[in-house]
């Protein structure tokens, strides 16, 4: 219990490592305003940069309140220049800043490549490890919104095989809080990649201290027994929902999030594949070079010997995202689309 | 900076001006040892020399504070020299031996040093530009009158992030100085094939920025310029685009002959050598005795070939030295 908390409202607190807190229900935009809000008051060397993010509060909405508490020189409108102002939170880290760059559609990650790939990620090691680029890139992506095709990717693999980088991916609000309250406290460059369609979802997040997350491993969101599922970003609810619906045909899936592409730490992974002995991956990008592979490849190295089926892995068709809905819809997977797997996965069990 | 307009030199800086001619010496020194440890097998892949152009990064460097941010290119050994990075350790870096300034891991295109501010060497052109963006503008919350210098070349001119960075800086009035060196060949083509103009004080100009054009051949000329814009940043009056007129001896890197230049073009930039241009200028005014040139030219070339011996007897780093490096927390 801490000092003079309401204790009121007992039944809904939850024991952290910062005594007894209340979680609140909140949604996926406002837990990462808050992120940043809560990070930018701890530490004065945070500021936020991108377009529109001032007095607009961002074009999605997702820098709510910053522009009024901290004004315009923490939280600044750029031209719309990604390679500059990417390339400019890397200077500002190397200067002692804790910067956090804001990239409107995931898809404009190609616009500053080079400066993700050659500068940023790079200059640690570059430097011998004698300079530091704690900096923060926030990528809203993902489909289902009818954006077309350069605005709706994920971007979830394009940066994969970069050494340097952490990449994350939220699936809910405290994801969204967690991770980004703790990407801007890492010494290491992060990459956020947050999912426009969750943006108005709603969760129970611990605001605070206690709420700042990992940036380790995979976690398990439903635990089962008979095949393990796994799902990044706005594939995590559907995997969950896919999950309920097989729960009425009497079969418990396991679905992890992965959370942290990069690193990738497969170890839950593996455990549960060891339990479960079916592997599952939905991913909301293509198949070819994805994480999935990735996951796929892991577990077989490490858990051949108890997979009863060979793991499948489910995506996007080997095509840009169209735009017109009943095709778009199509396109991305479904929860009716993983269950099927799922089951298909289990009947194929040898 | 004092100067005399006459001469352009002020009698009272005498130590001054031989300070800054050893720099261009020991600029030239370390960049023909270069070359020559090149030919022995001591540096591996390639190297870019900056032999020709010693005016421009001795007389821009040698009037910034300590406390000034350095972004620079893979032709940058002549930057980190005149801000006084150890020789040995810029040897050893290039040879790539453990002892480097990064322990071998970044090598002849990646000079950089904290400790003295020498932030960023990109090996892409433009790429330390959006990065001299995010330095200078660290300058500018700072309060303290820093100022961030970005050097590049008139290859840089044409690509992206060079035009995104320029109209940043400007509209932020960042304290930044774009030091253009202007030697005509982005790598192996002429400028007039890749460039509507050559003045490239122009480019500056178009961003509605304070440009000027010098001789970066004069390190006179380029000192007072970069003195007039890093005093007009640390005012608050915004960035400078200094475009240095200059000419690379050399070709573009080791593998370079260099044979897509007139010949009569390479001989008027040779009689035009940027050290000659000092030493005369400092004999003709007075400033010093051929003596005292030759006898620092000879002591500089002892310093430099006892740091290369240094630097090539080093050991070689290992794996356990780069493995798990690329992040702070693995």
């Amino acid at each position: 219990m801490r000092n003079g908390q309401d204790v009121s409202n007992l039944e809904s607190m939850v024991l952290s490592r910062e005594g007894l807190v209340t979680p609140e229900t909140t949604t996926y935009r406002e837990a990462i305003s808050r992120a940043i809000g809560d990070e930018m008051r701890a530490d004065s060397r945070v500021l936020i940069l991108g377009e529109d993010i001032g007095e607009s509060e961002g074009p999605l909405k997702t820098t709510m309140g910053l522009y009024k508490e901290f004004g315009p020189t923490r939280v600044r409108d750029t031209p719309i220049a990604e390679e500059a102002f990417v390339g400019a939170a890397l200077g500002l880290a190397v200067a002692g800043y804790r910067p956090v760059v804001e990239i409107m559609f995931a898809d404009f990650l190609g616009v500053c490549f080079d400066q993700i790939v050659n500068s940023i990620a790079k200059h640690h090691f570059m430097s011998g490890g004698r300079m530091h680029a704690p900096l923060v890139i926030r990528a809203i992506g993902g489909g289902g919104l009818r954006f077309g095709p350069q605005h709706s990717q994920t971007g979830e693999s394009w940066l994969l095989n970069v050494p340097g980088l952490r990449i994350v991916a939220a699936s809910a609000p405290d994801e969204a809080y967690g991770m980004i309250r703790a990407a801007i406290r890492d010494p290491d460059p992060v990459i956020v990649l947050e999912h426009k369609a969750l943006l108005g979802t709603k969760g129970s997040v611990i605001f605070g201290a206690a709420g700042i997350g990992n940036l380790e491993s995979p976690r398990i969101v439903a635990p089962g027994e008979h095949v393990t599922i796994v799902a990044s970003l706005a594939m995590v609810p559907r995997a969950l929902e896919a999950a309920r619906q097989l729960a009425g045909s009497g079969i418990s899936a396991e679905v992890i999030d992965i959370r942290v592409l990069r690193p990738l730490n497969a170890q839950v992974i593996v455990d549960s594949v060891k339990k479960t002995s079916r592997l599952l991956t939905v991913e909301e990008q293509g198949v070819h070079g994805g994480w999935g592979s990735n996951v796929v490849a892991e577990v077989v190295q490490q858990a051949f010997d108890y997979l009863d089926a060979p793991p499948i892995r489910i995506g996007l068709p080997d095509s840009p995202l169209p735009y017109s809905p009943p095709i778009e819809d199509r396109a991305i997977p479904s929860v009716e689309r993983i269950a099927q797997v799922a089951r298909e996965l289990i009947g194929r069990s040898i | 900076m004092p100067s005399d307009r006459a001469t352009g030199i002020d009698p009272d800086t005498r130590v001054g001006m031989l300070d800054l001619f050893t720099t261009m010496v020991r600029i030239r020194k370390f960049e023909e040892r270069v070359r020559s440890a090149y030919l022995e097998g001591l540096v591996h892949g390639t190297t870019h020399l900056c032999i020709g152009q010693e005016a421009v990064c001795a007389g821009v460097v040698t009037v910034l504070r300590a406390d000034d941010y350095l972004i620079y290119t893979y032709r940058g050994h002549g930057v980190c020299i005149a801000r006084g990075m150890s020789l040995a350790a810029a040897f050893a870096e290039i040879f790539g031996r453990r002892t480097g300034v990064s322990g071998g891991l970044g090598g002849s295109m990646h000079l950089t040093d904290p400790e003295l501010n020498l932030v960023c060497a990109a090996g892409i052109v433009g790429g330390g530009l959006p990065v001299a963006i995010g330095t200078g503008l660290a300058a500018q919350l700072s309060g303290r009158g820093q100022v961030a210098v970005a050097f590049f070349g008139d290859g840089t001119v044409n690509i992206g992030a060079f035009h995104e960075s320029l109209n940043i800086a400007a509209v932020w009035r960042l304290p930044v100085l774009f030091v253009c060196e202007n030697n005509y060949y982005g790598e192996f083509t002429r400028i007039d094939r890749t460039t509507p103009f050559e003045d490239l004080v122009r480019r500056g100009a178009a961003y509605d920025m304070h440009s000027v054009a010098v001789d970066g051949n004069d390190v006179m000329l380029v000192r007072e310029a970069a003195a007039e814009a890093a005093g007009r940043a640390r005012a608050g009056d915004g960035p400078t685009f200094l475009e240095c007129r200059t000419y690379r001896h050399s070709g573009h890197s080791r593998t370079d002959p260099a044979k897509y230049r007139p010949a009569a073009e390479v001989e008027a930039w040779l009689a035009r050598d940027p050290l000659p241009m000092f030493e005369r200028r400092l004999l003709e005014s007075g400033v010093c005795e051929s003596q005292e040139l030759e006898r620092i030219t000879a002591a500089v070339l002892e310093e430099v070939q006892a740091a290369s011996r240094q630097a090539e007897t080093a050991e070689w780093p290992s794996a356990d030295d780069y493995l798990g490096c690329a992040m702070v927390r693995t």
